[in-house]
């Protein structure tokens, strides 16, 4: 049975000990265990999304370190024409649109010229840096921030539909359905199928008659979308502003998240979401003066944790067997 | 790695220019005058005594900065996080700066300069050690340790190292003993640079521990084959670039600021990656992008008061050119056959 879903024992005992954890708050205070378990979902949610873009990528065999640089890009251009337009639903999908433009740089460089990845990653970063700080202009506003509500049954399951399915904005909930749609799309669909192949051994899969530079395009462009969706997703709705470097190194965590979740959708989400609890419990504490420990220490704990994160699983997990590679078709 | 100067110097040339006119195109779109920018921008960064001697100095620093940078990609390390290294280096440096009384001067700079390299060695060598050992790609490390560092260091700065009795917050003054001295208004660190870069320059090109580097980072089961160790020369280069970058830290506290505040060193780790990628991980080619870069940073706020445009314009101009002088688009135009350059492929350890 573990074995079938891929789950392995610790993760299980892990599970069932944060579930444990979770009912004893619950029962000894159920509005905080409440915020604070939402609170991680908003924490942990554009991080989830950030990975998916990474996951898109990798599983077609193109590492993509430019993540932090499409949300930025997508971020500030989705703020700037939601501000300008007084319309939030352009802004938004301005933010996809960017998102999809961005990755199409990083996918031609990375592609078509076959440079290397981690450098073209960078340049993305760098340049969607220098862009958005120089173009940057200080006191817009967009017209509305997206509206908060409940969902009007799941909502109330008693236990976890109040953590989950109130106070949030539209494009929380649709990341709930969204990450789930791509866990099925990656394994249950011929797409899927395809994308796992040309990540894993793109000479057999070109041999079979798939088009490598297509479908890493295709899916490379698609991560920019989901990029951009996230970038618009934080500016938007999340925090209803941008501001200079918001990203501030989420999208390198994202990627820990992926690789903690073994390139896995579903496992990258629940990494993501442990990552925000365990942001959003810190930030209580601190808030109930439980611990005292400098304001410093206390901004450092994300990247402690994915440091952490990954010297426990980057070794004993395997990449897609093409990720960094760029492809040559053998020459007869 | 040979630099062929003819065809593969125009790319960087040809990139400067267009970076410089789809920079003017953004400056005019925000309603100032792209000449007058670039005007103050020759002038402050090269024309005058006082700004050669400021450019000088602003690129002695950042060709240490991408010989750190440098060492890790010729190892196939990305050192992505230099930024952190600097600042570990200059807080270290900066105290025993200003913490050891009554030594020469002679005896005073290289343990300070020591003392922060080690800083900077302790840093990226964790990094090293970590991807050796863990699998962690130094790429997601080096930026996490970024953040933290920044965070312990200013931790460091508000509390155990800050000048009591000062509404800033910032480190007492380095004392002058550990001051690097001028000749002529002439920074002597500048020669210092260029004289570790000759030194990197032969330790790849003369030294079996160069050989085994460069070796390990142009291909790595091979290396393996050949019997060189791939863990210890992972987390020798990360080390070495680590230290480099801690010195880079150290040196610019000794020579420009003389205490320590962290925004300072803002951006000197970045400008290294965009400096080490021009000279497309060469010691010596990285020289000239260097200076130009210095000169480019040395102007940035004269910039912003006397052509009113945002100093940002730097960082974009610097981001445009990167991105001009390595995706091969421009080479494939100016028929130059020069590699385009690799650090690690995947996420293998």
């Amino acid at each position: 049975m573990l074995k079938r879903i891929n789950i392995k024992p610790w993760q299980l005992i892990l599970g069932v000990v944060l579930l444990g954890v979770w009912i004893y708050c619950y029962i000894a205070n159920t509005d905080i265990t409440n915020s604070v378990v939402a609170s991680g979902m908003r924490f942990g949610m554009p991080l989830a999304l950030a990975a998916m873009v990474g996951i898109m990528c990798e599983r077609s065999g193109v590492i993509n370190i430019g993540i932090e640089g499409t949300m930025l890009l997508s971020g500030f251009t989705g703020f700037y024409v939601a501000s300008w337009s007084k319309n939030i639903v352009a802004g938004l999908m301005i933010a996809i649109l960017t998102g999809i433009l961005t990755s199409f740089v990083h996918a031609m460089m990375t592609i078509q010229w076959k440079m290397d990845q981690i450098i073209a990653g960078t340049i993305i970063n760098i340049l969607a840096s220098g862009l958005t700080s120089f173009l940057y202009k200080q006191g817009s506003t967009i017209p509305n921030s997206w509206p908060i509500f409940d969902i009007p049954i799941l909502g109330q399951i008693p236990f976890i539909g109040h953590a989950f399915f109130t106070q949030q904005g539209p494009i929380q909930y649709l990341g709930l359905i969204l990450i789930p749609a791509i866990w099925v799309m990656m394994y249950k669909t011929r797409w899927g199928l395809r994308t796992r192949a040309v990540g894993e051994n793109p000479g057999s899969a070109d041999t079979a008659g798939v088009s490598v530079i297509k479908v890493r395009m295709i899916n490379v462009m698609f991560g920019g979308a989901i990029g951009g969706f996230v970038g618009g997703f934080i500016c938007l709705e999340l925090v209803g502003s941008f501001s200079k470097e918001f990203t501030a190194g989420s999208g390198f965590t994202a990627l820990a998240l992926m690789i903690f979740g073994r390139w896995n959708p579903m496992g990258a989400f629940a990494a993501a979401i442990l990552f925000g609890l365990a942001q959003a419990l810190s930030t209580q504490l601190q808030i109930f003066g439980v611990t005292n420990i400098p304001n410093q220490f206390i901004t450092m704990l994300p990247y402690v944790f994915t440091i952490v994160v990954l010297a426990v699983s980057a070794g004993k997990v395997r990449p897609p067997a093409a990720a960094g590679k760029s492809y040559e078709k053998e020459q007869a | 790695m040979k630099f062929k100067i003819t065809r593969d110097a125009l790319v960087p040339i040809a990139s400067v220019l267009v970076a410089l006119a789809i920079g003017a195109i953004l400056i005019a779109a925000q309603g100032h005058s792209p000449m007058q920018a670039y005007h103050v921008l020759i002038v402050k960064g090269f024309q005058s005594t006082s700004g050669l001697q400021a450019t000088l100095s602003k690129a002695g620093i950042l060709i240490i900065s991408g010989l750190a940078i440098t060492f890790g990609l010729r190892a196939g390390l990305f050192n992505i996080g230099a930024q952190g290294q600097v600042l570990s280096g200059a807080l270290a440096f900066t105290y025993i700066g200003y913490r050891l009384h009554g030594i020469p001067m002679w005896i005073h700079i290289p343990i300070a300069l020591i003392f922060g390299a080690a800083c900077g060695a302790l840093v990226g060598g964790f990094a090293g050690f970590l991807k050796a050992t863990r699998g962690v790609h130094e790429v997601i490390s080096t930026i996490m340790l970024n953040s933290i560092m920044a965070a312990i260091v200013d931790y460091l700065t508000q509390n155990q190292f800050r000048l009591q009795g000062q509404p800033n917050t910032r480190t007492p003054d380095i004392l002058h003993s550990a001051r690097l001295p001028h000749i002529f208004g002439y920074p002597t660190g500048f020669i210092i640079a260029v004289l570790l870069a000759v030194v990197i320059n032969w330790v790849f090109k003369r030294t079996t521990i160069g050989f085994e580097l460069d070796t390990v980072g142009r291909n790595r089961s091979a290396s393996w084959y050949a019997g060189i160790s791939v863990k210890k020369s992972i987390v020798l280069g990360m080390l070495v670039s680590g230290a480099i970058a801690g010195f880079t830290g150290g040196m610019f506290s000794s020579e420009t600021t003389g205490y320590f505040v962290p925004a300072f060193y803002s951006g000197i780790g970045f400008d290294g990656i965009t400096i080490a990628l021009l000279g497309r991980a060469n010691p010596i080619a990285l020289i000239p992008g260097a200076i130009f870069i210095g000169g480019m940073r040395s102007a940035q706020s004269a910039i912003q008061f006397e052509a009113g445009v945002s100093p940002d314009i730097i960082n974009l101009l610097l981001a445009l050119v990167l991105f001009f002088a390595t995706a091969p688009f421009l080479a494939k135009l100016i028929k130059s056959n020069a590699k385009t350059l690799t650090t690690t492929s995947g996420w293998g350890s």
